[in-house]
């Protein structure tokens, strides 16, 4: 548990992560960002949020009273 | 007046070499190690000839830390905004309460949607964890835990359980039953034990486990039947505020977010902390991944949200603004990803464009802090909790911090600051 390691090991276990990570594999943000981008784009059509939902299809809309004639 | 103790001397042959000599009983890492005293002197030599102080180490670390920055700055050839410069920007961004669930006697401290998008399970600081239904405003369920702050609730994926946590350093799990007679307190199972307080847990895929993460610095995973610890991630040399698994189509990975300003990724069959970032300037309150799984967001006491994405290993994206100064504790994305949602401390949720990094609106409408935002599953609407400002969460969580180091042990539950209502 972090709280019960001394200074030392936490700084061992920090270092040995380090060195792990300085060789992970790594893509260029110039691709990664279309990628991100084309994602968000196609599913921005489905987004209920973003393109609103019509009123008769929302759940949350608050029910109308009944008239009685 | 202390009576003398006599250290009894044994003979015999030294573990290391082997002659029979009187040996020093000596304990090293918890493990009784017999040496004679010539060895005892050369294993303390060797262990400064190979010069492991905290400074050496601290050095290499740096080293590696510029390092690790030179190879992601290599591949940081353009910001995302730029990039999205020519995507059609949102248009005007409007969103009304539609219901205000009230039935919390206290602050609210989490939520969690089921996955039938329409019930809402939410805890709260005096120990109640109520079910809700959001169509009709509903209380389905509601169990009293014996603690306070239940910090940590989540839905179970077949809607038939809930989890739920906090300062009994506990994940307890509660099956739902459909008799509204019957007391659910009676079924509880414990599952997770912590050494700390409980900040956040969730289930993985399947009812059959839980990942949970603590304020002592750790990430587990547990598996619901027999409470037995599947898995335990390392790491973190503070407390862990948040976790969020990845969606299921990516892969078996989980981010996790601490008072240490990492966010790490893990591989959750092998314990591994594969990647970590740590560009925040504070607390890391909130982390959420993006629906692809290619990125997640993070929200944290500096005040600023921010988007790593996990292929390009590197931050992409700041969501802040000069006139926010309020931390951030809670985020939550879209279906789609445009969209992301922060709560705040100054009781405002903003609402930012993902991609240009912009706001696009702030919704009022909370007196309290925003604790905790989630989308619902199906995206049509979010929910927001918050709670009364008159109690810094923060502040107690570092007042146990302070008396932990300082070695007076006061029992979590006894806390003299715990007693303000």
């Amino acid at each position: 548990m972090a709280r019960d390691m001394s200074d030392k090991e936490i700084l061992k276990m920090e270092l040995d992560q380090l060195k792990l990570e300085v060789n992970t594999p790594r893509t260029a943000v110039s691709t990664t960002a279309p990628e991100i981008i084309a994602f968000v784009e196609g599913k921005s059509a489905e987004d209920p949020l973003i393109k609103g939902v019509p009123e008769d299809k929302n759940p949350f809309k608050e029910k109308g009273g009944c008239i009685i004639t | 007046m202390c009576d003398q103790t006599f250290l009894a001397i044994t003979f015999g042959p030294c573990d290391n070499c082997s002659q029979n000599k009187p040996l020093m009983n000596i304990y090293l890492k918890n493990e009784p190690i017999n040496y004679c005293s010539l060895c005892v002197e050369l294993m303390a030599c060797q262990g400064l000839a190979k010069g492991e102080t905290i400074h050496t180490l601290k050095a290499e670390s740096e080293t590696l830390k510029t390092k690790l920055e030179e190879e992601r700055a290599k591949l940081h050839d353009v910001e995302l905004h730029q990039v999205a410069e020519k995507i059609e920007a949102l248009g005007q961004f409007v969103m009304k309460t539609r219901r205000t669930l009230k039935g919390h006697g206290n602050k609210v401290l989490c939520v969690d949607w089921c996955r039938d998008k329409r019930r809402i399970v939410s805890s709260s600081q005096d120990g109640k964890v109520i079910v809700w239904d959001a169509y009709t405003t509903n209380k389905e369920h509601a169990v009293t835990m014996p603690c306070t702050w239940v910090m940590a609730c989540a839905y179970a994926p077949s809607g038939c359980a809930v989890a739920c946590g906090g300062l009994d350093n506990k994940c307890s799990v509660y099956p739902l039953s459909l008799d509204k007679n019957e007391n659910l307190a009676a079924k509880k199972k414990s599952v997770a034990m912590h050494t700390n307080y409980l900040s956040s847990c969730s289930f993985t895929n399947s009812d059959m486990q839980i990942l949970t993460s603590s304020g002592d610095g750790t990430c587990a995973l547990w598996d619901v039947e027999s409470g037995q610890l599947l898995q335990s991630f390392h790491g973190h040399s503070a407390d862990v505020l948040s976790l969020n698994l990845a969606p299921s189509e990516t892969g078996n990975t989980f981010v996790s977010g601490g008072c240490d300003k990492k966010a790490n990724v893990w591989d959750m069959r092998s314990g591994q902390n594969v990647q970590s970032f740590e560009t925040h300037e504070s607390d890391i309150n909130s982390v959420k991944y993006y629906p692809s799984g290619d990125a997640f967001a993070t929200g944290s006491d500096d005040a600023t949200c921010r988007l790593y994405d996990l292929r390009a290993d590197r931050e992409v994206a700041i969501y802040s603004k000069e006139s926010i100064i309020f931390g951030a504790s809670s985020v939550d994305f879209s279906l789609s990803g445009r969209l992301l949602f922060a709560g705040y401390n100054d009781y405002t949720i903003n609402v930012w464009d993902v991609l240009k990094g912009t706001r696009v609106a702030i919704l009022f409408g909370h007196e309290n802090r925003v604790s905790t935002v989630r989308v619902s599953p199906d995206g049509t609407a979010f929910c927001s909790g918050s709670w009364d400002n008159t109690f810094d969460l923060r502040n107690i969580l570092y007042g146990f911090a302070l008396y932990w180091h300082q070695g007076l042990y006061i029992g979590v539950l006894h806390h003299p600051v715990m007693s303000v209502p």
